[in-house]
């Protein structure tokens, strides 16, 4: 889950016209770009796409951090590969915001100078290649949990792009559990470091579905935008139900001794992440925070001329053709 | 028939290159200027590791030694590495990413072009599918050059600089030795030397738009192609990729 407590806006507008739009939601229809919308569902979106848009850009960090150690040519392709596609959805993901009125700049701004965040998961350090495989497994496990049931969410580009990435984060959550698979069948080291890659991402993956959100008021609303389409606890549930067989058919240890299946409720009994430290993360304190943003930070300044280049060639040539028309 | 040797230094030389500029290319992914050139820089890395899967595979099997690509790139030590100095210099900016790729890429698809027609139709095919690429790699990476000399005063300078520090690394491009004559007397490759002007040409013409100066001289560094003598940038670069294979000899990935 790439959106995280993503704050929704309330809106004081003409009663019949958010009446008319709620029963569009309810009937199933899709909001298009030009439709009249409500100013909270606008700068909701606006605040929930760009997050993850962003969570997409500084999660290419993580796992970039080991494309050029890959064991194999092969594992470096399909690494690359991978990051690539989250530069992909980045994309997709600022377009469709920038239906609602906001440039991809602009956006970029507010990541860059902290006022937008991307998800906690990214501030966490990826220190060994079994980390490749935790973060495709158990990362983009979660984040697929989010985002298959947001492909039916009400906004049709966002709902389009998530199809989009869909399809890929499935693809990207194969090959992590293949690299775990290899790397818990492997040697000793191997091994070591698939438990270890597990027992320093389990809690941040449960973190990255947020904290409980029953009695939030925002998440109400933005469910009944259908901007939102499971609560958080829903969504984490599942999560730990889907990854905890699989943990076994690897032969690691989930760290948590209070672990228990719960018959009369179909599910796992779990312990709860450490909040106090989701809240540092979120706050800046996590293990990375300051050199994911840092990085983000030089590329755009270091790129500067770069983008300024490209854009002054591009009007010579625009006023070149203009003048020979 | 060609020596096994030669055969198999020639394969070498064209997967190092390849390899050697995936690398560099795939240290910028996550941190390009603009989303569209991060996307792209890794779309060129992934055609080169691609190609250097096929050569160094083709290395490997000319060889016979039950070598893999892998144990080639990931076990040999930095001496036996025989690509061109051009392509292990470091990124730096952008500006020598891009004039670096462009002036590859120029060799590059006309050493493919002509590899096509190869007497070794092993050679041939890995050619006839990697030109493809490299001929969109030259495409974006001509109008990249063109677009930042002929940008700002700033990218200009840039550029000029890049150029500058760059171009004593393009005649070893075309310095023959003895694998390029045994090669060209078998019809398996071209010499080295064969290519330099249609190859110059194409870059003096991209230069000049892109309003650039062509570095007077024609002082040329040495030693990577043969592999006596390599930067210090290469070094680091082998820690690194090299890092898992040598710490935990025999483990599969």
């Amino acid at each position: 889950m790439y959106a995280q407590m993503v704050k929704s806006e309330a809106t004081q507008e003409d009663p019949e016209k958010l009446a008319a739009f709620q029963a569009r939601i309810d009937a199933g229809e899709k909001i298009e770009p030009k439709d009249w919308m409500p100013v909270g569902y606008r700068k909701t979106l606006i605040r929930q796409i760009g997050q993850h848009a962003h969570s997409e850009i500084v999660g290419q960090l993580p796992e970039g951090n080991w494309i050029t150690r890959a064991p194999t040519l092969e594992r470096k392709a399909i690494l690359l590969a991978k990051v690539q596609d989250e530069a992909g959805h980045g994309l997709y993901l600022y377009c469709a915001a920038e239906t609602l009125g906001v440039t991809r700049d602009e956006l970029t701004e507010m990541l860059l100078d902290g006022r937008m965040k991307y998800s906690s998961i990214f501030n966490y350090p990826t220190l060994t290649w079994a980390d490749m495989g935790a973060v495709g497994w158990l990362v983009d496990g979660a984040a697929i949990m989010n985002q298959v049931p947001l492909q039916r969410t009400s906004y049709g580009p966002y709902s389009r792009a998530m199809i989009r990435i869909c399809k890929e984060e499935s693809f990207h959550q194969r090959q992590g559990f293949d690299i775990m698979m290899k790397m818990a069948s492997g040697t000793e080291a191997q091994m070591r470091m698939a438990q270890n890659a597990l027992d320093r991402f389990w809690y941040p993956a449960l973190m990255m579905f947020g904290p409980s959100d029953k009695d939030s008021v925002h998440s109400e609303q933005s469910m009944r935008w259908k901007i939102k389409m499971n609560t958080n606890d829903e969504l984490r549930q599942k999560f730990v139900d889907q990854t905890v067989p699989q943990a076994e058919y690897l032969g690691l240890t989930v760290p948590d001794d209070k672990l228990v299946w719960n018959e009369e409720k179909n599910g796992y009994d779990f312990s709860e992440p450490d909040w106090n430290e989701f809240f540092d993360v979120i706050q800046g304190n996590g293990p990375c925070n300051t050199d994911r943003l840092a990085a983000r930070n030089k590329a755009w300044d270091d790129g500067a001329w770069v983008r300024e280049g490209l854009m002054a060639h591009a009007t010579k040539k625009s006023a070149m053709k203009v003048a020979a028309e | 028939m060609a020596q096994t040797a030669d055969l198999f230094e020639f394969l070498c030389r064209m997967g190092d290159n390849t390899l050697v500029l995936g690398h560099r290319v795939s240290e910028w992914c996550g941190h390009a200027p603009v989303l569209e050139e991060d996307i792209a820089l890794a779309n060129t890395a992934l055609d080169l590791i691609g190609q250097t899967q096929m050569w160094l595979g083709l290395a490997a099997e000319v060889e016979g030694q039950g070598r893999s690509a892998d144990d080639l790139a990931m076990l040999r030590d930095a001496w036996n590495f025989h690509n061109v100095l051009l392509v292990e210099q470091p990124n730096r900016d952008f500006g020598v990413t891009i004039l670096r790729q462009f002036l590859f890429d120029a060799w590059h698809v006309e050493m493919l072009q002509r590899l096509i027609t190869s007497s070794d139709q092993r050679i041939a095919e890995v050619a006839a599918k990697s030109v493809k690429e490299a001929t969109y790699h030259l495409e974006r990476s001509s109008t990249t050059v063109i677009a930042l000399g002929d940008g700002t005063g700033e990218s200009h300078n840039r550029m000029q600089d890049a150029l500058n520090l760059l171009w004593p690394y393009v005649g070893e491009l075309f310095a023959d030795d003895a694998v390029d004559t045994a090669m060209s007397e078998e019809g398996i490759a071209p010499k080295s030397s064969d290519l330099r002007d249609a190859v110059m040409a194409r870059i003096t013409d991209v230069l000049a738009e892109a309003t650039l100066q062509v570095p007077d001289g024609d002082f040329t560094h040495k030693g990577g192609k043969t592999g006596f003598q390599h930067t210090e940038h290469l070094g680091h670069m082998l820690v690194a990729m090299q890092n898992l294979q040598r710490s935990y000899p025999g483990a599969t990935w």
